[in-house]
């Protein structure tokens, strides 16, 4: 699904985090293209979460390097994200948290899009978990990311409305034409939709630099 | 005979100016769970009140530059990730509070009457005490609504924050200087002991009341208020120390309000 006139968002080279005399991951190629969908899939302890901080510059690279386009408007989703109750925020003020504004159909229509324009404006600790990762996804998509970055935006979440979620993911990178970047362990949804798969493996210790444990589709 | 030279109004415009500002910073202390965090700050400015009497400084200005300190080295022990956060409060709550009560103590011919220190003395509060609070309190409530959506944010999600370019650490950095600067402004009034439950008591009060981060801040400043009124009023006719009396009154604001909770859900 490469177009003609899509543009680099982020890639990087070879990249590795080492934390405490442990690597997390090494040897990671990974590329977005605005308008693509690329996952990052692994099991427990394989570095997905990570990684993503690292391409998010929140965790310094040990080795490689990442190149982002700049400028680069990034919407992002954290993992398993709770608002400590003592925090008084409803729905529309978290939505539009941290924004200077958003006009009346910027909000309605980011609700519509995610589903939850029939809420009205509760508090966010009523929200169950699957609301609350849908109001995290329209609070980035609100932004107009030209990159959005979703951890595990499914954990949590029941089969019913996973699919509703995944169907959202597409439909986001179709409307607004970001990039996504998205990590999962539901790989069947991922194989179908993905332009792109990063499969994460736990490291090993003591490996050489020619066994690459990971599997890149587009190196292919 | 200027109003100002009566000392009881001289420490209820202290005192409510304290309110006003502990009300905003109180609010984000409970938020990102920083009750110890303030703790810290206030028993380790025993150390600024010692440096203060050492180098015949300013008293609020001795604890201000102490507090500061303690605040960087807070914040670069945090960020290098040795020792869990609790445990570094707790070095540096007690190691300066201990440290603070040895050099006082070393201080030939000290005549600091520590009591006044650990639970605050209306009678010791003058003029330029007053342009202290209302100045100092003025600068750190401008200083925390330029921070407000950078905070709120990083309450949030720190990383959240950081994607979004809002530079939470240096927010960080910023509210505990903050913090810094309130807790040196009330120690005359309310003690080094109890300072913090001017931060924490009347932000929790508030939450019941509060559907916006905003009206919670302005809650918590009218319950502060009231406790300081309260309290102070107590003080003189019962000749109870002042910071115990404020505290006493906002815990009994507490109190009623939950009991007034309780009461409206039947």
């Amino acid at each position: 699904m490469n177009n003609i006139n899509s543009q680099v968002l982020i890639s990087a080279d070879n990249i590795g985090v080492r934390l405490s005399e442990r690597w997390i991951f090494r040897y990671v190629n990974i590329r977005v293209e605005s308008g693509q969908l690329v996952c990052i899939i692994g099991g427990n302890g394989a570095g997905k979460s990570t990684c993503v901080k690292t391409l998010l510059g929140l965790i310094p690279v040990t080795e490689g390097k990442i190149e982002k386009q700049a400028p680069l408007t990034i919407g992002y989703v954290p993992q398993k994200l709770a608002v400590t109750p003592i925090l008084p925020l409803t729905l529309n003020r978290l939505l539009t948290l941290g924004r200077h504004r958003a006009t009346r159909e910027e909000i309605a229509h980011v609700l519509f899009v995610v589903g939850l324009e029939k809420l009205g404006n509760p508090s966010v600790t009523t929200l169950s978990g699957g609301e609350f990762q849908r109001l995290m996804l329209a609070r980035a998509i609100l932004r107009k990311p030209q990159l959005l970055v979703l951890d595990e935006p499914l954990q949590g979440v029941d089969i019913a409305n996973t699919d509703i979620l995944n169907d959202l993911i597409l439909t986001i990178r179709d409307e607004i034409r970001c990039g996504v970047l998205i990590v999962s362990h539901d790989i069947e949804r991922v194989f179908q939709d993905a332009d792109d798969v990063l499969v994460l493996v736990p490291h090993e210790h003591d490996q050489t630099n020619t066994d690459n444990p990971v599997w890149n589709r587009s190196a292919q | 005979m200027s109003l100002l030279d009566d000392f009881f109004v001289r420490a209820m415009i202290a005192g409510i100016g304290i309110a006003c500002f502990a009300g905003p910073v109180g609010c984000f202390i409970v938020w990102r769970r920083l009750a110890y965090f303030g703790e810290t700050i206030a028993h380790s400015s025993l150390l600024g009140v010692a440096m203060a009497i050492i180098f015949d400084l300013n008293l609020v200005i001795g604890i201000f530059a102490s507090a500061s300190v303690i605040v960087t080295i807070l914040f670069f022990l945090d960020k290098r990730g040795g020792l869990p956060t609790d445990t570094i409060l707790g070095l540096l709550a007690h190691g300066g509070l201990a440290l603070g009560l040895v050099v006082l103590a070393l201080i030939p011919g000290m005549r600091l009457n520590l009591q006044t220190i650990l639970f605050g003395d209306i009678l010791a509060v003058t003029r330029a005490d007053l342009l202290q609070v209302w100045l100092g309190g003025s600068i750190a409530l401008a200083v925390l609504l330029w921070l407000w959506r950078p905070l709120l944010v990083s309450t949030v999600s720190n990383d959240l924050a950081r994607v979004e370019s809002l530079h939470p650490d240096r927010s960080k950095f910023l509210f505990g200087i903050l913090v810094a600067a309130i807790i040196a402004v009330a120690i005359k009034i309310v003690g080094v002991l109890l300072i913090v439950a001017l931060l924490v008591i009347p932000a929790a009060t508030a939450r019941r009341f509060a559907t916006t981060p905003e009206s919670m801040a302005i809650i918590a400043t009218v319950v502060g208020v009231l406790s300081v009124v309260a309290g102070l009023f107590a003080s003189l006719q019962l000749d109870t120390p002042s910071g115990p009396s404020i505290v006493v009154g906002a815990i009994v604001l507490f109190v009623i309000s939950r009991l007034i909770a309780l009461l409206l859900r039947r």
